[in-house]
């Protein structure tokens, strides 16, 4: 059974969660491995952890640079499913994967399902498959307990709001803006209607990613949103050679949680 | 499979499959856009006026119809099948690419879209947008992996005195895939202002469809000349296959009609990881770019690096229709190695004074060494997708 179902309804009428990201083995296994147990430590409700692909077409140049760079420490799904059974024996906290759909195919549906639940992961994150592609992975993952994700954008018709929240469980990933991962220096003015627009046609949890940046971002995302995404200030950090967990403390207080 | 569900790119119920093949596995940003391209490709190809459009531009900007040729010479030195050549190497911008460029830049038009942007390898396809958009007054970005700047230099220069902008691309292998990549993030930043003119039969729905149809014109004038030429279809048809366009371009209108279709991959130098470009030979299906398709990859599904001495067959993808007409046998797929491809554009030099692409100089390998093995009885097309020239420099290296 998925941990986020709960831990949504927990913080339900208190605040909106925060999810960290980071791109499992970068800058290698055993740093991505203390700097996710680092994150929760300081504050965030989640962690998302990325399964490298060769050709990330969702992600900008920082979340690239860490998939190319994880790729050479030597990067699989198998060392990531590893990675993540290992972190379930520390932390009760909800465990998101988020790959690209050729890696999933290629391990086998149903076994990649098996897996990855007896790993102790919560849900699958996959931008590269949308509501109307999903039906085969969600059929794997439903048996097994394992949510599955579906994006939802501003170009995102009504018709297929719905679509994609019958396809999806856990919560609708809304894109904010238009574009690949990266930081933007401003939350888009289009967020709050677009998010209107959502919740009419779901009733998933709505979680808000892409180019939140700051604790300013995060506090004003989570107005309007049961859950925020912060990947790339993250991971820029990391490759920076700064623990991002003092930046997920930051975000954590500014949404009203654990400091 | 009924002929009727070829035509309209959907087998069974789900819209854009190719048999198990196809589909649109791109970030939801870009379905809209996909949805909205579809629309208005169906009703530009319903509107009288567009089509008279794009035929006039076809005929009188592009050079159409090419001549089929009848290799006599190459032929004789061969000693078997009569051969015939394709020639869209005398098409505008020296390949076949205008014919998908001229027809994408003015869906464009029709979409009220003012921005173009591509991906290229050789640089054939990215020279054939910058031109068609400079004809049609459109912005035009064209995403290059580096290590194809660096070979195909005259190219670039090509697009640029077009007007058009180039932007190296430095992830990844550098190369074509990398190249669609930075053209798919941009479209997802992009896509309420841009279209995207993918270059082959790749990509998510309607894209391999749309391709395929701009370029069935090849085959629909070789059926007609062989037809005049021989009273008779031809026996095989011949084709390069890097995305797959020119060939599915030959292959559609005779697909289930008799003749043998033969694609030809890019054996580069080797079967290992890394060393050619025969998705279809030695890949496993898998899923780039939007769409199912065969796909070299690892024992994990990371996509792996692909070597051949033609830039616009160095490609881990195949168009997914490929991968049906495979599964189901109506095509047949073989590869030939760099030495042969350019023993092959030195024979047909020296034999028919025409320079090939390196990338038809692969089917021309396939021809030579086929032909002497069937009889004279028999008639083979081969598809000559563009000319040499922009290959000069690789085959003054290495001939
Ligand atoms: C002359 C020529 N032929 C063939 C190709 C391969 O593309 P496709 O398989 O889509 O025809 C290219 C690609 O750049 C090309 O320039």
């Amino acid at each position: 059974m998925s941990r986020l179902g709960p831990m949504f309804e927990d913080l339900k009428e208190k605040r909106a969660a925060l999810i960290a990201y980071e791109t499992g083995f970068f800058p290698d296994l055993e740093t991505s491995e203390s700097v996710g147990l680092a994150m929760l430590d300081a504050g965030a409700d989640v962690l998302e952890i990325g399964i490298p692909f060769s050709d990330p077409v969702m992600d900008g140049p920082v979340i690239q640079a860490s998939s190319h760079a994880a790729l050479e420490a030597g990067a699989t799904p198998a060392g990531v499913l590893g990675m993540v059974s290992r972190l379930r024996r520390k932390t009760d906290k909800p465990l998101l994967a988020m790959t690209y759909y050729n890696l999933v195919y290629r391990y086998g549906l149903e076994r990649f399902a098996a897996d990855a639940t007896a790993a102790g992961l919560d849900a699958l994150v996959v931008p590269d498959l949308p509501a109307e592609e999903m039906d085969p992975l969600r059929e794997a993952c439903i048996p097994a307990g394992l949510d599955t994700v579906a994006f939802v954008s501003p170009t995102t018709e009504p018709s297929r709001i719905e679509e994609a929240s019958a396809a999806a469980s856990g919560f609708l990933y809304c894109v904010a803006l238009l574009g690949p991962t990266g930081e933007r220096d401003s939350v888009s003015n289009e967020l709050p209607g677009f998010l209107e627009r959502v919740r009419e046609h779901s009733d998933l949890p709505l979680a808000v990613g892409l180019g939140i940046s700051s604790a300013r971002q995060c506090a004003e995302v989570g107005r309007l949103a049961d859950g925020v995404i912060v990947g790339s200030a993250l991971v820029r950090m990391l490759a920076e050679g700064r623990d991002p967990e003092s930046l997920v403390a930051e975000m954590a207080s500014a949404l009203g949680g654990q400091t | 499979m009924s002929t009727e569900r070829i035509e309209t790119g959907t087998r069974g119920a789900r819209r854009g499959y190719y048999g198990g093949f196809g589909g649109r596995f791109v970030p939801e940003p870009l379905i809209a856009a996909l949805d909205e391209l579809e629309r208005e490709y169906r009703s530009a190809m319903a509107d009288a006026g567009f089509r008279a459009r794009l035929d006039g531009l076809l005929a009188d900007y592009a050079g159409r119809p090419t001549p089929l040729y009848y290799a006599e010479g190459m032929s004789r030195e061969l000693g078997g099948a009569r051969v015939y050549l394709k020639r869209e190497d005398l098409c505008h911008t020296g390949s076949h690419k205008i014919n998908n460029t001229l027809g994408q830049c003015l869906l464009a038009s029709f979409m009220g879209k003012r921005r173009i942007i591509a991906e290229t390898g050789a640089g054939q396809h990215g020279v054939a947008c910058a031109t068609a958009a400079a004809l049609l007054g459109q912005e035009c970005v064209v995403y290059m992996g580096e290590v194809d700047i660096a070979r195909q230099a005259s190219n670039v220069f090509r697009m640029e005195l077009l007007g058009c902008e180039v932007r190296p691309v430095v992830s990844g292998s550098r190369t074509l895939k990398d190249a669609i990549n930075e053209a798919m993030r941009d479209w997802v930043t992009n896509v309420r202002t841009t279209h995207y003119c993918l270059g082959s039969v790749v990509g998510p729905h309607p894209f391999p469809e749309i391709v395929r149809e701009l370029q069935s014109v090849i085959g629909r004038e070789a059926l007609e000349q062989c037809t005049a030429r021989e009273g008779r279809l031809p026996d095989a048809l011949v084709a390069c296959v890097g995305g797959g366009s020119n060939s599915m371009g030959l292959f559609h209108p005779f697909i289930g009609r008799g003749p043998r279709l033969v694609g030809v991959e890019a054996g580069g130098i080797g079967s290992g990881h890394g060393e050619h470009g025969s998705s279809l030979g030695l890949g496993d299906p898998g899923v780039l770019h939007g769409a199912l398709s065969y796909l070299l990859q690892d024992d994990v599904g990371q996509v792996t690096e692909t070597h051949s001495v033609s830039a616009g067959l160095d490609y881990p993808g195949v168009g997914p229709e490929h991968s049906w007409l495979k599964e189901n046998g109506l095509a047949t797929y073989v590869s030939v190695s760099d030495d042969k491809a350019l023993d092959a554009a030195g024979f047909l030099a020296r034999t028919e004074g025409i320079i090939p692409a390196l990338e038809s100089a692969h089917a021309i390998a396939y021809a030579m060494a086929e032909a002497p093995r069937i009889g004279a009885d028999e008639v083979m097309v081969v598809c000559l997708s563009g000319r040499g020239d922009k290959d000069i420099e690789t085959l003054k290296e290495r001939l």
